[in-house]
Order: C-alpha cells, then sequence, then structure tokens
C-alpha cells in the first residue's frame, strides 16, 4: 500500500495497567472494524486517531495527510474528521438543526462534501430539526450525532460502537443507515465494536485487538477464516461471504445465494435477484462428511477441500478451515469426529451447513 | 419615612454591588475554570484560599486588606507609585475589598457549573473542529448558564449585605463608603429606632426576593 493511499497510525501509550502499542496500515477507504473485548484498547486507538488521547511520538497519516508525526501534532480540532460516540453526546443546549450546523460552519466553505440537507436525508431526520435533544430517543440522537459528524466531510469517520448503547430493536432501526453511509460516501471508516454480528455486517476490513495490540488485520473475509483467531471468537467463530441473489424460490420461500465456491439455500427476506449481500456461516453450524448425504434435512451440502485444522479451546473440538471453490469456511468438530473422517490437509469433504444468517 | 442620606446610602450599596459582581464574574470565571479542571496540587490551596471568606469574620479580611492597601502596604505603595493615592476609606477601595469578600460566592457555583459539564461536550465540540477558546464561548457559557445566574444573584446579595469589611476599609464616609448596613447600625447607635427599620426590612424584602427568584427560576443551580 502506498502511503499517500491509506490509513499510517503507531501508536505507543503507557497507562499503570494498560499499555497499546500497535502499527497498522489501513486500507484508505471502506469499513474498517477495530475489533475486541472490552479492554483490548480498541477505544484508545480509536482516541489516539482522532487526537483526544496525546500520544507522544506517535504517527498518523490519512490518504498522504500528515496528522502526527515527530514534529507535528495537529489538535482534535484541526483534524478534518467525524467522531461518533457511544452515547450519542448532542449539545443539550442547541436544537437537532444547530447540532448539525455546529460543525459543519466551522469547515471552510471549499472543503464542504457533504451538505447540510445530505446528511439530514441520509440519517432520515428531517422532521427532527427543531427539537430539543433531550426530546429525541436513543435511536434519533444516535441518528442526529453521525449526521452531525457527516455535515462536516470527514476525511476519516470515526465511530465508537455507536450501537452499543441502544438496545435490540434500536440496533436494527440504525443498521441500516450505517450501510447506506457504506455504499452511498467515499468515506473511510474507524468502527469500534465488540459485537461480531455488526462486524459481519458492516466491515470490508477487520483489526482484532487484544491487549493493547493489533493481534491480526486484513480483509474480512480472509481474516475471519485465519485459523488462530476463532478459537479468540468463541461462538462467533465463523465466515462472512459475499454473495448474490441468483434465483427465488416462491414456493419454499427461499432465495438461492450465489458465492465464489458455490450457492447457497437461505430464508427468502424479499431481496430482489442480483441483490448483493453477505451471508455469515458459523462454525458450529458446519458438519462434514466423506459422501454427499441423502435423507437429512440439511438444505445446503457443497463439496469442499481439507485445508488445515487447529486445535480449539476445549481439548475435545477441533477447528477446521476447508475451502469451497474460492472461499473460506470453518467448521467446528469433535476431534473424535476428526479423526473417524481421516481428516488432512487435501481431503475432498462435503459440507453440510445447517444455518445461514443473510446479513445486510 | 427614609432620609436623603438613607437614599444615598441605598444608591452607594446597589452601586458598589453591581460594580463588584460585574468585576467577579470576569475574574472568577478564570479561577473557576481552573479550579475544574486542573490536576495540580495546588488545586486544594487555591480551593481553600477563595474560600477562606465564608469562615473568617469580616473583620480579619478588612483589617489585612487594610494593612496591605495602606500607605506602607505592598497595594497601597503600588497605588500611590501610580499615582492613583490610597485605596481606604474610598469607593474603590471598598470594591476591592468586596471582590475579596465575595470571591467564593461567584467562584464556587461556576466551578460547579463548569466541573458538572464534564469532558466529554468539550471532546465533541473539538471533534467538530471548534478550538478550545471557541469551545469555552459556545459550548461551556451555555452550558454553565444556571451556575452564573446563581454567581451573579449571591455575589450581588452577599455584598449588599456585607457590613465588618466595609466598616474596616471604607469607614462611614456619607455619599462614598457609608452604605446600607453601615447606615443602619448609624440609627441604631442613635436610636433612630423608626429609620433603623425602614432599611432593616428593606433588606430583608430584598434578600428574600433575591433567594425567592434564585430557588424558583433556577432550581438546578443552588449549590453556593
Amino acid at each position: 500500500m502506498s502511503p499517500d493511499t491509506g490509513i499510517r497510525a503507531r501508536f505507543k501509550l503507557d497507562y499503570s495497567g494498560f499499555s497499546l502499542d500497535v502499527d497498522l496500515d489501513l486500507p484508505g477507504r471502506g469499513v474498517t472494524a477495530l475489533f475486541g473485548h472490552s479492554g483490548s484498547g480498541k477505544t484508545t486507538l480509536l482516541r489516539a486517531v482522532a487526537g483526544l488521547e496525546h500520544a507522544p511520538g506517535g504517527t498518523l497519516s490519512v490518504n498522504g495527510d500528515v496528522w502526527q508525526d515527530a514534529a507535528t501534532f495537529r489538535p482534535t480540532h484541526q483534524r478534518p474528521l467525524g467522531y461518533v460516540f457511544q452515547e450519542a453526546s448532542l449539545f443539550p443546549h442547541l436544537d437537532v438543526r444547530a447540532n448539525l450546523e455546529f460543525g459543519q460552519k466551522r469547515v471552510p466553505q471549499a472543503q464542504r462534501r457533504v451538505s447540510l440537507d445530505q446528511a439530514v436525508a441520509m440519517l432520515d431526520i428531517g422532521h427532527l430539526l427543531g427539537r430539543k435533544p433531550a426530546r429525541l430517543s436513543g435511536g434519533e440522537r444516535q441518528r442526529v450525532g453521525i449526521a452531525r459528524a457527516l455535515a462536516t466531510s470527514p476525511r476519516l469517520l470515526l465511530m465508537d460502537e455507536p450501537l452499543a448503547a441502544l438496545d435490540f430493536a434500536l440496533k436494527r432501526e440504525i443498521l441500516p443507515y450505517l450501510e447506506r453511509l457504506h455504499d452511498e460516501l467515499d468515506i473511510p471508516v474507524l468502527y469500534v465494536s465488540h459485537a461480531p454480528d455488526e462486524v459481519a455486517r458492516l466491515a470490508d476490513h477487520i483489526v482484532v485487538m487484544e491487549g493493547g495490540r493489533a493481534v491480526a488485520a486484513g480483509p474480512l473475509t480472509d481474516t475471519l477464516a485465519r485459523l488462530d483467531l476463532p478459537i479468540r471468537l468463541g461462538e462467533d467463530a465463523g465466515v462472512v461471504l459475499d454473495a448474490v441473489v441468483a434465483a427465488r424460490d416462491e414456493e419454499w420461500h427461499l432465495a438461492h445465494m450465489e458465492f465464489a465456491g458455490g450457492r447457497l439455500w437461505v430464508r427468502d427476506h424479499g431481496l430482489p435477484v442480483g441483490h448483493r449481500a453477505r451471508v455469515r456461516i458459523l462454525a458450529r453450524d458446519v458438519s462434514l462428511a466423506r459422501a454427499p448425504t441423502t435423507g437429512t434435512s440439511i438444505l445446503n451440502t457443497l463439496p469442499a477441500v481439507v485445508v488445515d485444522s487447529v486445535d480449539d479451546a476445549h481439548p475435545a473440538l477441533t477447528l477446521v478451515k476447508l475451502r469451497v471453490g474460492e472461499s473460506p469456511l470453518l467448521a467446528r468438530l469433535t476431534r473424535r469426529s476428526a479423526h473417524a473422517l481421516e481428516l488432512a490437509p487435501g481431503r475432498m469433504v462435503y459440507v453440510q451447513i445447517k444455518a445461514v444468517a443473510l446479513i445486510g | 419615612m427614609l432620609s436623603d442620606t438613607d437614599w444615598s446610602a441605598i444608591r452607594l450599596t446597589l452601586e458598589l454591588a453591581a460594580v463588584t459582581t460585574v468585576l467577579l464574574l470576569f475574574i472568577g470565571t478564570p479561577i473557576a475554570w481552573w479550579l475544574a479542571r486542573t490536576r495540580s496540587a495546588w488545586k486544594g490551596a487555591v480551593g481553600a484560599v477563595v474560600a477562606l471568606p465564608i469562615v473568617l469574620p469580616p473583620t480579619v479580611i478588612g483589617f489585612y486588606l487594610l494593612v496591605a492597601m495602606g500607605p506602607e502596604g505592598p497595594v497601597g505603595r503600588l497605588t500611590q507609585t501610580l499615582g492613583l493615592g490610597g485605596l481606604p476609606f474610598t469607593f474603590a477601595g471598598l470594591v476591592v475589598a468586596s471582590v475579596f469578600y465575595s470571591m467564593p460566592f461567584v467562584v464556587q457555583p461556576i466551578q460547579n457549573a463548569f466541573e458538572a459539564i464534564g469532558e466529554r461536550p468539550l471532546e465533541t465540540a473539538a471533534t467538530l473542529r471548534a478550538s478550545p477558546f471557541d469551545t469555552f464561548f459556545s459550548v461551556v457559557l451555555p452550558l454553565a448558564r444556571p451556575g452564573y445566574l446563581t454567581a451573579g444573584v449571591l455575589g450581588f446579595a452577599h455584598t449588599v449585605g456585607e457590613f465588618g469589611v466595609v466598616l474596616m476599609i471604607g469607614g462611614n464616609i456619607p455619599d462614598k463608603t457609608r452604605v446600607v448596613s453601615v447606615q443602619i447600625y448609624d440609627h441604631v447607635e442613635a436610636l433612630e429606632y423608626a429609620q433603623a427599620h425602614w432599611l432593616a426590612a428593606g433588606m430583608m424584602a430584598f434578600s428574600f426576593v433575591v433567594l425567592l427568584l434564585l430557588y424558583t427560576l433556577n432550581p438546578t443551580g443552588r449549590r453556593a
């Protein structure tokens, strides 16, 4: 990656009981998830990128623009970023419109690329403009917070668990807006989250944080399929595949999703043929067979090749990495089953997929 | 009812309280900001000095201010060198003394208001391109408004009610330093109870109305 088309971030921070030490080359476009448990340093990293955490000696450049190096430290208000906090943090003394304008009017006219109307339309908050934050629901507040950040035409959007403070229903309300951002705006996003389902749905790239260090970084599909990470993910271990709706079966309300490696039946969510969507297959929902089985309730059976396997956290289990066409897949089996199937790299098997989740 | 000297004392009192309050809001703001934000080891000491007038007898403060402002005191020497003359027994001297005396009643509500705002709105403003200076005026001051209302009212009312410091610094010069509280004292000494009543009852009514307004208009800013 050349230095002027990416986010280069190197930070070292030492607090008592916690240190952050990362050296990252992130893509300058798309959504990069900073994923990890609480205390893994993902929020500290995000705050260092924003300049809210003073990290002397760090370096940070965003698509060729140096925000921080040995000689420079641009304070937060001189970094062209948008920041969405976990709680919307709207200014209580200003109504929604004034909150939106607060950032925008401080951006020079020539640098404005996102208009207020655009931000309002994208988050669908036109009917809230005259209200004070105290009279908004949690989901509405967060939408205003996101629109306010967008209205500054940021060159980098930082989101710190924007959905974590919301309940399940509100999360479902906001997620489509976040997907829209992803699809309609060409602004790179760093998205902090500890929720695998959000990451699977929104991210193109992922950085897995642990103990203040980045233990893995790369494109989402490849990184999730790495064998050394699923152990850390536990029950959430699995892969995310990009797919297209290839056909719909009206009689049984199923959709046939085509991915690089085959087709999968999923429940029909009404997406039109040709629509791109992601599917997520958890390792625990995949079982293996030496031959295609008949007389089973499982709809999705695909031929695959064993790539590798590794011991799982529990001594009874093993994780197997497979390849279905060009796509990776993970299966979680007992070691006894793996032994009985004589699994070894290169062996042909059939994967039986019990559940496929359509996301986004 | 009220004599001309009474009216003169009332006018002087209001003038003194108004000037003192305005000065204190300006002087108190940076002090309150520093006290609210600093992690310095000096925070406790500075906070204690600001709060001293709450616990000290006014005569103690008056005495030291008199010494400092007198011809041999550091402040007195400075004012004389600057050609301003001496401060004791002048209106300006009363203002200086009142600023010290009423300081905690202005600084503390503002400091509480600043502390209640917390870090987040400042960080949010920074991510929205507002410089620290900009943030202070566009976010901090509006959010601290209840604290300022409390500070202004308490500072004003407290200055109106001061007696000991005035007597030590200002003496009792009609039209120059004789405020209402001193005038009441004079009336009582001269056994003019009726006139003392008019002024004393007026002070009672004034203080009651001020506090009533404060507590009803500003229920959240009650911490003094």
